[in-house]
């Protein structure tokens, strides 16, 4: 063959290579929903997964999981090889943490890296990210005043020592939580899926008769930064501001962003921004990175796949000691409630460079509650077995330029919601209502997604407690281009006394919780929608 | 030619988009086989004149008369196709109150994480014929709060205003206890006799809402609709002289009778490509393959199904009618058994294009048939799969598709140019790039669904068919480590002879939760019992004394986890001891999947099913094979490897001109009417006694 038809050939195989690597990581993302124990991995999906080199660069993620890890779990692997060099890593390593600063930023989240070895030599590495169910503490929820109460503190350790568990760590596990089978269950599981990876990694590798990554990252990175670069040149430079509220813990937070869109990077400052909470809504940066570049991404450049270079030309300033840049020991628990705004924040910003391509505010941040019930609320004289349960639920995602939001669906977050039946199978609550909540959705050409309304109570009206992590109460979602606001959310009880949108609450034998969830904005001049799309909105009973 | 006075041959007919296949076997007096097809149009506003048209036709071809035939089978799209289409009832859904959106809701999620402007796939039902009735159980069944009827009366006056054609009812945790859908379906044809009913409790009682409400909804969308049509074409047979029973295909491998095909016809959803799932389950067991992977390509899709022990893989759920590429998670869900496969955009005309980062993308888009590939000629600029085949000198221009088609490489290297000229490569390079890329997409696709299902690939035998199948088996094959391929004969009407090779079945499904440290022996035996009972019922109305097989599943995991496993029980009321078998049978699976069991975790079982079917005849065994002269060489052409990127002359053999035993080695290509087989460079091909041709490295 001629030279030219091998470079050729060399190029192609290149791209069979990548996406090999795409297909091989999607594969460690589904073992890990099969054989995960907590609910919030195998139903709501909530990990994510993906191939590092041995300089700790992300070479492909899958594309089940969610936005959340998405560069925070990128930036994690670099810690694991600061603490453990790759030529000190033996072939049946596993390790793990779920450092917050070093993870993806709350103490739920496990992260779990394996060196792969071909021939004896390492030659890459897997790593995946898992919110689990729990991990002691005080549970999923804002209460922590700091890291410390928040739960059980894995700093990097091996958990598998060339394949045999270290015990000493799974004794601690196993301790240190409420549901010790399946924290446990769900470690074997994030091991065993990297482990998949791995091998095939090997298979790969063997049939393209390739001795090390290199060659291959550097044709992802390359191919990867040019195309993301090229997004970026079709934009108009320029500076941008927009900024954000949140309904805060003690008081409300602000988060100001300054865009600049330059002609090979977009770099986001967020000076202004409202600083620490004494509770756990604070963000530690990873967090924030990951939310804020999903929000960019999704505007700038959808289809590049996710990987270190085409992340690399987002940059983020978080001033230290501001709410989106928590330092250790702040609280972080429900990170969510402030991170999940960042990409309606991005959007607020990218609306005055290219109005056509973003959508109006939504709901944004998942409106999960978690229930708890038994001795642990009523003490000796409870009527219900203990339980601790969260479902994942979702407000109205905001207009699109030229389609509604989407009704009752999650936006930023990746994730799904459970079966009522099945969430009733697993403690006893009975949800008396989920269904969409007419004229939720902000007005205009076109108008914001639905949000929902939903009353929960215990088995036999029995007391219970929510520990609540809501918001967008204070400030709804707002409009774009003339279009209404969507609907502030709504926290209280059947009989339409108030609760706090966050933190801890009893509800008393005989109520019942009452969730109004926010709709998302709309965009335009509500003159402008098409007649038939009111006329079916209102067959609908919709508005 | 059949025997006067005994019916003896068996009648098969496949409806799919374009054509409907017609099979039909009659015993010869040497004991084997003989075999007669046909394919004609596909008629869409009446069905049934194309399957009478090609009834005919292939009766005329045998010689045969409608009282020679003794069982017609059929399967069809036209379900699906109503579903796809919108085409189907105005159909309203009594409800439990303040659940009015399930279907609208469903997971709340986004199929695809970075696209700001998705669709989703809208309700069958829109909200204002979604009618709440208050009513609660509980999760065991329980009444919480009770039925209002004068709520249901109120609902039927709505839709009689409203012009309801068919009505679905589905009540939170029915599936439990049917006791309140029962009553409303009651009060339902007390005031409106005609409407037709579906209930969630019956068509698909299994836990999570959302799953079961769409496709009891979807029955109802579809009910009358097929009804109809089945009513219409066991007329039409009746007139034409058909005395014979006739039976429906169903989506989970079985047949079943009109009657319950027309009160459940959801179940008859994707029949035909599950007759090709049979027919590959059916070689295999000719073969005595114990773990084969089925490759079907097509003009549009590739559909991928995992064969174990000579049993296509089947499922409890299926997604119809996705709207964003075939993307999971953009279409309507279906919980009903289904053999499950793998669909993904890519055929002989799915077209190429290059992405934002230099990469060859391939499909889903498809040029179709009009106006096809670029090499068709008629007019399609864009370059499809089949282009790039053709520029690889895999085809010969003058004789595709038996010669009844002239191919033009120059229109598609013009059209590999103008779309794939960015990439810098000779027009011959970049349908290598376009050959590998759906190679490697089918590979990576068949990969993730045996992990999906929990099953290995490693280790199959592939068996190809449809048009692409044999053309990009053996590169499939080496991308997913397999070193067995068959490529059968009659391929080109697969489903309508894996329809005659079904067997007479039914499963019912029902949810009992179980954990195996408190295990309620008498009420699973009693659930098994009645599940038994309940599928022999159905299947003895078709199975005229035949033997019925029984095979009893239940679906299990650890405490905690989310997928279930499949493990087989024994046919009978279970013992103490049979009961710790099965938990000990868990562990073993479990381990054979994922390596590592998981120390101390009881295991809880979610639900149970029961399959009835009659007994399908045992294969002949195959013939032994010596070794027969190679066949003669048709020519020499030259082909462009895609593993090497190297052009060498590839012998081209006649099909037709093999005798089972002969034997050639790749790299080569053998050629019939309908296909080519490649023998790719290290593979050897050889004849067997069926007349299959069996490729191995």
């Amino acid at each position: 063959m001629s030279d030219a038809a091998t470079d050729a050939l060399a190029a192609i195989q290149r791209q069979i290579q990548w996406n090999r690597l795409i297909a091989v990581v999607e594969e460690q993302a589904q073992i890990m929903i099969r054989t995960a124990f907590s609910t919030t991995v195998r139903e709501a999906g909530d990990l994510s997964a993906g191939i590092f080199d041995l300089k700790g660069r992300m070479l492909a993620q899958a594309v089940t999981g969610t936005p959340g890890h998405v560069n925070s779990m990128m930036e994690s692997v670099g810690h694991f090889l600061a603490k453990f060099p790759a030529q000190t890593m033996k072939p049946g390593d596993h390790y793990i943490t779920n450092d917050p600063w070093l993870g993806t930023g709350h103490l739920h989240d496990l992260t779990v890296v394996t060196p792969a070895f071909r021939n004896g030599a390492i030659v890459g590495l897997f790593a995946n990210t898992a919110h689990v169910i729990d991990v002691g503490g005080l549970g999923m929820g804002p209460e922590g005043r700091s890291v410390f109460e928040e739960g059980l503190y894995i700093p990097i350790v091996k958990c598998f020592d060339q394949g045999c568990a270290n015990e000493t760590f799974f004794d601690i596990l196993r301790a240190g939580t409420r549901t010790p089978a399946e924290l446990e269950g769900d470690v074997y599981s994030l091991c065993a899926c990297n482990d998949a990876g791995a091998r095939r990694l090997v298979e790969m590798m063997d049939e393209f008769a390739m001795d090390s990554l290199d060659d291959l990252a550097e044709s992802i990175f390359e191919a990867s930064s040019r195309a993301t670069l090229a997004e970026i040149a079709k934009l108009p430079r320029g500076d941008y501001s927009a900024q954000i509220s949140s309904d805060g813990y003690e008081a409300p937070v602000t988060l100001r962003a300054r865009m600049t869109i330059a002609g090979d990077h977009i770099a986001v400052d967020y000076a202004g921004t409202s600083g620490l909470s004494g509770r756990g809504i604070n963000v530690p940066a990873a967090y924030t990175r990951a939310y804020a570049c999903f929000g960019i991404k999704c505007v700038v450049a959808p289809d590049v796949p996710n990987n270190w270079a085409s992340l690399l030309p987002f940059r983020m300033q978080i001033p230290e000691g501001c709410i989106l840049n928590a330092p250790r020991p702040f609280a972080v628990s429900v990170r969510h409630v402030v991170g999940q705004l960042l990409p309606d924040l991005m959007m607020g910003c990218l609306h005055q460079a290219v109005p056509k391509r973003v959508t109006a505010e939504g709901s944004s941040c998942l409106w999960n509650p978690p229930l708890r019930g038994g001795a642990q609320v009523s003490g000796g004289e409870a009527e219900l077995p203990d339980f601790e349960v969260i479902t994942f639920n979702s407000g109205g995602t905001g207009a699109r330029p030229t389609q509604d939001g989407l009704d009752g669906t999650a936006f930023p977050s990746g994730v799904r919601t459970m079966p009522v039946e099945a969430t009733e199978n697993v403690a006893p609550v009975i949800f008396w209502k989920k269904e969409l909540r007419p004229g939720s959705g902000g007005a205009g050409r076109t108008r914001g997604g639905l949000g929902q309304v939903m009353e929960i109570g215990a088995k036999n009206d029995a007391e219970f407690a929510v520990n609540a992590i809501f918001d967008r109460v204070a400030t709804p979602p707002r409009g774009r281009e003339g279009g209404g606001d969507g609907a502030p959310g709504w926290v209280g009880l059947t009989d339409g006394t108030l609760l706090r949108t966050k933190g801890y609450q009893v509800i008393p034998k005989g109520k019942r919780l009452r969730l109004l969830l926010p709709g998302g904005g709309g965009m335009g001049a509500s003159s402008e929608r098409d007649p038939a799309l009111v006329a079916r909105d209102i067959a609908d009973g919709l508005v | 030619m059949a025997a006067k006075g005994v019916a003896r041959a068996r009648l098969a007919a496949d409806i799919g988009g374009t054509f409907t296949d017609l099979a039909l076997e009659c015993p010869d007096e040497q004991g084997g086989l003989q075999r007669w097809t046909a394919k004609v149009l596909t008629t869409p506003a009446a069905p049934e004149k194309g399957v009478l048209e090609g009834i005919r036709v292939v009766l005329s071809k045998a010689g045969m008369a409608p009282a020679d035939i003794s069982i017609f089978i059929h399967g069809t799209t036209l379900a699906t196709n109503a579903l796809i289409e919108r085409k189907g009832a105005r159909t309203a859904l009594l409800t439990t109150e303040g659940f009015r959106d399930v279907l609208a809701l469903g997971n709340e999620s986004r199929y695809d994480q970075y696209d700001l402007n998705i669709t989703l796939p809208q309700p069958l039902v829109p909200r204002r014929w979604r009618l709440p009735v208050p009513e609660r159980l509980d999760n065991e069944g329980k009444v919480l709060l009770p039925l209002d009827e004068g709520a249901v009366r109120q609902a039927v006056a709505m839709m009689r205003a409203e012009g309801i054609e068919s009505l679905a009812i589905g009540f939170l945790h029915a599936f439990m206890n049917p006791v309140h859908e029962r009553r409303a379906a009651e009060i339902v044809r007390e005031d409106w006799p005609e409407l037709p009913v579906s209930l969630s409790s019956e068509v698909s009682p299994e836990m999570r809402e959302w799953e079961r409400f769409s496709t009891t909804a979807a029955n109802a969308y579809v009910q009358p609709l097929m009804a109809s049509y089945l009513h219409r074409l066991k007329a039409g047979l009746t007139e034409a002289g058909f005395a014979c029973p006739l039976y429906l295909m169903l989506s989970g491998g079985g047949l079943t009778t009109l009657e319950t095909a027309a009160r459940f016809p959801i179940r008859l959803v994707e029949s035909g490509p599950a007759g090709g799932a049979i027919f590959s389950a059916f070689v295999a067991r000719q073969k005595g393959w114990g773990r084969v992977l089925s490759f079907d390509m097509g003009g549009t899709t590739a559909k991928v199904c995992l064969i174990d022990d000579h049993a296509p893989q089947t499922a409890r759920t299926f997604e119809v009618a996705r709207i964003g590429r075939f993307k999971k998670g953009s279409g309507m869900p279906l919980r009903i058994p289904v053999i499950e496969m793998v669909e993904i955009g890519a055929g002989g005309g799915s077209i190429a294009s290059v992405d934002a980062l230099g990469r060859i993308q391939v499909g889903p888009e498809s040029a179709g048939a009009d106006p096809g590939p670029a090499c068709y000629g008629r007019g399609g600029a864009k370059p499809a799969v089949t282009d790039a085949n053709l520029l690889l000198g895999r085809y010969d221009p003058a004789s595709f598709a038996g010669g009844s088609m002239s191919l033009h490489p120059d229109a598609s290297r013009g059209a590999m140019d103008s779309s794939l000229g960015t990439l810098g490569l000779a027009p011959e390079m970049a349908a290598l790039g376009v050959v590998e890329v759906v190679d490697e997409n089918m590979a990576n696709a068949a990969r993730v669904h045996a992990i999906e299902s929990g099953k290995g690939y490693d280790g199959r035998a592939v068996i190809a068919f449809g048009g692409g199948g044999p053309v990009h088996g053996y590169r499939v094959a080496e991308k997913i480590g397999v070193t067995r391929l068959l490529v059968p004969s009659g391929a080109g009407v697969g489903s309508a002879i894996g329809f005659l090779r079904a067997p007479v079945g039914y499963e019912v499904v029902r949810s009992l939760y179980q954990r195996f440290r408190s295990f309620d022996r008498e009420a699973v035996n009693a659930l098994l019992a009645e599940m038994s009972a309940e599928a022999r019922r159905v299947v003895a109305e078709g199975a005229f004394g035949a033997p019925m097989l029984e095979r009893r599943i239940a679906y299990m995991r650890y405490v905690g986890q989310g997928h279930e496993i499949a493990v087989e029980l024994p046919v009978k009321a279970l013992e103490a001891t049979d009961v710790d078998a099965i938990r000990n049978a868990y562990d073993v699976a479990y381990a054979g999947f994922y390596d590592r069991p998981v120390p101390g975790s009881d295991v809880e079982i979610l639900s149970f099913a029961v399959t009835v079917a009659t007994e399908v005849e045992a294969p002949p065994p195959v013939a032994e094979v010596s070794a027969a002269p190679p066949p003669s060489l048709i020519r020499h052409q030259p082909v462009r490897d895609t593993a090497k990127g190297e052009v060498s002359d590839w012998p081209v053999y006649d099909r037709d001109g093999f005798s089972p035993g002969a034997e050639v080695t790749g790299p080569c290509i053998v050629a019939e009417a309908e296909t080519s087989t490649l023998v790719g460079p290290g593979w050897t091909c050889q004849m067997d006694g069926l007349g299959y041709l069996e490729l191995t490295r």
